[in-house]
């Protein structure tokens, strides 16, 4: 269960990005948090992990206080959270391997890590992972040789080596083309179902948050304008959260 | 109208700033001394003509030479009876003298045969009778023609004599092929010590300035904070981690002095050492931290990391105590090979005299850390009101010791009387500088450590860059002498300084995607350096450093001129004593080198980045 209350982010510059959040994910739930650009939704996945460090508010998540963490805490925390970038945020010059094992970090002894030593069972799960996502044929290729597609199911696999029980994904599909999006939004459903992990997801796309979406968060100008199924989203809600003059595409 | 002022405002503000800038230029005209009439002078185009054409023709390849001497007898004024000229071999050269001999200032003419054709060389007057007399006065050059002919006109000198005085002829041939002179290999050998200087200087200043670059880095030291209690606690581990690290060395050197007696027990114990020392660290890393239930089985990995660590320190001390005359032992060995073993013995050297200052530096970050984690543990225990309480105690602890050891540096470097005065006030002032700094704060705040150590960092990386390696060169002379090694020392320091800022930028603009991802893992800031930011700045740390050796190889031919070894040294003694066509060569060398370099550089960087 995580859950979020009144979660404020005001950035230096004065912009305030996210005004008093609040809502409760229990666990296994496919979440989509959808909104314009600029309503704050990669501010609310990053404040979940805290990569953006929350201005107020609290996270608390299977009853530790994320907000309150200390870095040695947030450490452990992290690394049971899976996540998974819009633009893929892959290491460019290193392996696909590599890539993928980056997601054992957290676990393994500090010193060993340095000169790039994993276990051997580490190795053997991020091949596991690359091939539940097919990918396992790429693993000695550079990353940047890899198509968009591709590059995203090696960001799948990183978050997947953490053992995670909740992944946070940006805009997971945003760069990539409908079909590949579904075949990347299959994954995450399969995981979502099958290895029950919770998965936050921000979306563009509606058809996409009707098809995969147990629920739906909506963010405007860093408010929370609506939260319920996603088939609730009529007409009416959906110029609430996209404005009077957007019009429905797909 | 008003446009009309306006543009005539315009045009006298020009007026004003043609007038301040012909005042400017005039100015400079005055200061450096432009002159022409200097430039025109007779004498300077003389000695511009001799530089110039000594240059052109740069001291490379020389012959090995014969000398062909042929004399001939002259008398003033005519004797009675001049002896009949013995000389009637004609198929050697010899000359002749039309007349034979005549009074002071009569017109005499010589003619040679048979000398090697096309050649040059002085022709002498010899004041003595004996024809191979050293005293000689040159009175002019002949130039025999393809026959191997000359005719030479002089007037007869005013040294009358009633005993036979001769005219000498020196002509030098080279034969066989031309060899390198012995400035081509002078010179070469320079060119070798200078690039070899650029090599080291540039390695030693890339191994420093990498993790100096990371402090550097406004993107990475950005987050780093931490509290007061942070902060004071790790100030004050980390004196006590030096002073613990330099106790640590002393003993490690005792043990080790007390078993060098025997070769063949120190060999076995640094293996011993080696070995118990990678099957701990094997034992300890293999050791997940994953469970963090707290207990023996966390324990004993964190001690069994230490002693391994203990241990392989020994077996470095060992190792290098081996190597001082291991090394020794193979220069005495291997002849030409001398220098590996000079080397080892060097190196081992270092090696010994650097690792107190390894285990001080070690000592210092283990306590400092250490410290620096109770602070936190404290943090997350206390209540806000005994924090308070003891942040300030803290602080005003942290504060005067770090103000007592500054005051240690400044009381040793101006020699300060009263030392136990200054003492006292120094810390004084620490304390109160503490005291203010706590209760300026909140407890638990974190404060920007980071930008602090990024703001010093640059400070000082700024400072010792703006001063130029020759500069360097000079105070490095007075460390450890006249010779390469100054050179080597002095560009290194440079080098640190300009790499570390290069570097730096280039992990500032690194794209933060990836960063961001690992950190997202869990990763500690150092995994997230080394699987996020290295990887990226591989190419262009590669392409500096290129660029640096280059820059390096140029610094190198002139740090010679201020005692820092290279080819500048020998270039800067042949220009002082007028030996223009060696400073030629040498010259020429640098330009080669520099070229190459350059063209290599740019080579190896669109290759490899
Ligand atoms: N580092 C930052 N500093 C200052 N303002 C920021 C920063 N990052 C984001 N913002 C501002 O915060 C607001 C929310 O940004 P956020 O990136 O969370 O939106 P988003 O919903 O993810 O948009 P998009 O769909 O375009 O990704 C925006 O107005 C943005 O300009
Ligand atoms: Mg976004």
């Amino acid at each position: 269960m995580l859950t979020v209350t009144n979660l404020t982010k005001i950035y230096p510059g004065g912009v305030l990005a996210l005004d008093r959040v609040s809502f409760a994910v229990p666990d296994g739930q496919f979440l989509a948090v959808i909104g314009l650009s600029g309503s704050g939704k990669s501010t609310l996945l990053r404040c979940i992990n805290r990569l953006i460090e929350p201005t107020d508010g609290q996270i608390i998540w299977n009853e530790i206080d994320i907000t309150s963490a200390s870095e040695e805490e947030l450490r452990t925390i992290r690394r049971k959270i899976g996540m998974v970038f819009q633009h893929f945020n892959l290491v460019h010059r290193s392996k696909v391997l590599t890539n993928v094992l980056a997601g054992r970090l957290g676990y393994i002894n500090p010193a060993w890590s340095l000169i790039n030593h994993f276990p051997k069972e580490d190795v053997q799960k991020a091949f596991r992972q690359m091939d539940r996502v097919g990918i396992a044929d790429k693993a000695y290729q550079r990353a940047d040789e890899l198509s968009g597609g591709q590059q995203q199911r090696v960001g799948i696999a990183r978050a997947l080596m953490q053992d995670p029980q909740l992944i946070l994904a940006d805009e997971p599909v945003a760069s990539l083309d409908p079909v590949l999006a579904h075949s990347i939004m299959k994954i995450l459903q399969e995981i979502n179902k099958e290895d029950k992990v919770t998965v936050i997801c921000s979306l563009h796309f509606l058809d996409l948050v009707h098809r995969y979406a147990d629920r739906v968060v909506a963010l405007k100008e860093g408010q929370l304008v609506f939260e319920g199924l996603p088939e609730e989203i009529d007409d009416r809600k959906f110029k609430e959260i996209y404005g009077k003059d957007a019009e429905r595409v797909g | 109208m008003n446009k009309k002022s306006a543009s005539l405002w315009k045009s006298f503000r020009i007026g004003i700033l043609i007038l301040a800038a012909l005042i400017v230029y005039a100015y400079g005209f005055q200061v450096t001394k432009v002159n022409l009439g200097e430039f025109r002078k007779e004498s300077r185009q003389e000695s511009r003509v001799r530089v110039m054409r000594a240059l052109a023709r740069p001291d490379i390849f020389a012959y090995q030479q014969v000398e062909t001497t042929v004399v001939v007898p002259l008398y003033i004024p005519c004797p009675a009876e001049i002896p009949q000229n013995t000389l009637t071999d004609q198929s050697q050269p010899y000359l002749i003298l039309t007349p034979a001999c005549g009074k002071p200032g009569e017109e005499i003419k010589v003619e040679g045969f048979n000398f090697p054709p096309n050649l040059k060389g002085p022709l002498y007057f010899v004041p003595s009778s004996d024809p191979a007399d050293k005293l000689a006065l040159q009175k002019g050059n002949i130039q025999a023609d393809s026959q191997g002919h000359f005719v030479f006109s002089f007037k007869l000198p005013d040294r009358l004599s009633d005993q036979v005085q001769y005219l000498r002829v020196i002509v030098r041939q080279n034969v066989g092929l031309p060899h390198f002179s012995a400035t081509a290999i002078e010179t070469w050998n320079k060119i070798i010590e200078t690039i070899f200087l650029a090599l080291l200087a540039t390695t030693i200043g890339t191994l420093f300035s990498i993790p100096i670059s990371f402090f550097a880095a406004r993107n990475l030291m950005k987050d780093v904070k931490s509290s007061v209690t942070q902060i004071a606690l790790s100030l004050l581990g980390w004196p006590f981690g030096v002073f613990g690290g330099l106790i640590l060395a002393r003993w490690m050197g005792e043990i080790n002095s007390l078993i060098r007696a025997n070769i063949f027990f120190s060999i076995g114990l640094t293996a011993g050492c080696a070995l118990a020392a990678y099957g701990l660290l094997r034992y300890a890393f293999f050791h997940r931290s994953g469970n963090s239930s707290f207990g023996w089985r966390l324990i004993v990995p964190q001690f069994a990391q230490m002693i391994a660590v203990l241990l392989t320190v020994q077996s470095f001390f060992l190792i290098s105590q081996l190597g001082i005359p291991a090394g020794m032992a193979i220069a005495t060995h291997l002849g030409k090979m001398a220098f590996l073993g000079n080397f080892i013995t060097q190196l081992s050297d270092l090696m010994l005299t650097s690792l107190p200052a390894v285990l001080a530096i070690g000592g210092g970050a283990v306590l400092g850390s250490l410290f620096g984690n109770l602070g936190r543990k404290l943090n997350e225990r206390l209540s806000i009101h005994a924090l308070k309480v003891v942040d300030f105690l803290l602080a005003m602890l942290a504060g005067a010791l770090l103000c007592l050891i500054i005051a240690a540096v400044i009381g040793w470097l101006y020699e300060i009387p009263n030392l136990g005065r200054f003492y006292l006030i120094a810390s004084g002032l620490g304390a109160i500088l503490g005291a203010v700094l706590a209760g300026l704060t909140k407890p638990r705040q974190p404060l920007p450590v980071g930008l602090a150590i990024y703001t010093i960092t640059r400070t000082v990386l700024n400072a010792v860059r703006s001063i130029e390696a020759l500069i360097m060169a000079i105070v490095a002379v007075i460390w450890v002498g006249i010779g390469p090694f100054a050179g080597v020392l002095a560009l290194g320091l440079h080098t640190i300084a300009s790499l570390a800022k290069l570097y730096s930028e280039q992990v500032e603009s690194i794209s933060p995607g990836p960063l961001e991802a690992v950190m997202a893992t869990g990763a500690t800031r150092l995994q997230t350096i080394v699987y996020a930011v290295i990887p990226q700045i591989i190419p262009p740390y590669i392409s500096f450093t290129m660029y640096r050796w280059d820059i390096n190889v140029r610094m190198s031919t002139i740090i010679g001129f201020a005692g820092g070894g290279g080819i500048g040294f020998l270039l800067i003694q042949n220009i002082n004593l007028l030996n223009y066509r060696a400073a030629s060569t040498q010259m020429l060398a640098i330009a080669i080198v520099v070229a190459a370099m350059d063209y290599f550089s740019s080579w190896m960087r669109e290759k490899y980045v």
